[in-house]
């Protein structure tokens, strides 16, 4: 049931990326479906009753009750690069504003074409 | 886990207004509330030091998103939907949610992962170095090979934000 609701989350984050003719909010939707893949790899790496993975140096019998910690490591590097994409993304949208005077996708196309 | 499911319905509805809203500043803040709310979702999900990367990389993301709406003089949009377009990708998202449906079926129970491959890292966990955060050791032990990729694509990307945002460069326009 909560990896339906990641799903859906991507879905909106699909649906913005589809519908929506502003640049910023297509930025936006890229940046909620990846939320939604990050969210998901964690939650499939869960244990019921784990605990964080941080070793306790007194007592070493506590191996086996950690959470996954290989989609953490992963989705920590996502994140990172993740964050250097959207902002060259939004660089690349403050130029095209500078450039045509719209964030419109489509007035720009229109610009283009005249 | 009944807080996560209230979390995630949480984030789906305010995606869903940010998309919708008219007025852009506010819906760049809303996305940072749906960022705030992944990161105590990552705290619930017992990853602490994604909820910390998290939290400061959505403070920036939100700022670096201010910059490139506020001084602009179209914070609202006023653009007419298409409808066909509209009504052919909520059928499509419909289909999406049905064979995710399927998949989500097949998948491994929530609660309980299958960790192949994280066996081996607990199991070495503290003889092999004195690391004692498992992450870290892990990134930047067992897959450093990873990492450098990643920072190769990091740094392309901050070469580019320096490419195409210089100064110089806009005076020649």
């Amino acid at each position: 049931m909560i990896y339906l609701l990641c799903f859906v989350l991507f879905g909106v984050g699909m649906y913005g990326l589809l519908v929506k003719k502003n640049i910023i909010k297509l930025i936006m939707s890229m940046m909620i479906s990846s939320y939604a893949i990050h969210i998901f790899l964690i939650a499939s790496g869960f244990r019921r009753h784990g605990r964080a993975p941080v070793l306790d140096l007194s007592n070493n019998m506590q191996k086996a009750v950690m959470v996954d910690p290989l989609p953490q490591t992963l989705v920590l590097i996502s994140i990172i690069v993740g964050a250097a994409g959207i902002a060259l993304l939004c660089v690349v949208a403050i130029r095209l504003y500078q450039k045509f005077g719209t964030f419109d996708i489509t007035k720009m196309k229109e610009e283009i074409e005249d | 886990m009944i807080e996560l499911y209230i979390l995630l319905i949480l984030m789906i509805i305010g995606s869903i207004i940010a998309l919708e809203v008219r007025d852009l500043l506010s819906s760049v803040i809303l996305v940072g509330t749906v960022g705030v709310c992944l990161s105590i979702g990552f705290i619930m999900l017992k990853a602490p030091d994604l909820a910390m990367t998290q939290l400061i990389v959505q403070i920036l993301l939100v700022l670096i998103l201010i910059r490139a709406t506020i001084s602009k003089d179209v914070r609202f949009i006023n653009s007419k939907k298409e409808f066909g377009i509209f009504i052919i990708v909520i059928i499509g998202l419909a289909v999406f949610i049905n064979f995710a449906d399927e998949v989500v079926n097949n998948l491994p129970i929530f609660g309980k992962p299958i960790m192949w491959v994280s066996q081996t890292y607990l199991k070495n966990a503290l003889n092999s170095t004195d690391v004692v955060n498992l992450v870290s050791k892990i990134s930047l032990d067992y897959r450093i090979f990873d990492t450098f990729g990643a920072m190769i694509a990091l740094f392309t990307a901050v070469i580019g934000v320096l490419a195409i945002g210089r100064q110089r460069s806009q005076e020649k326009d």
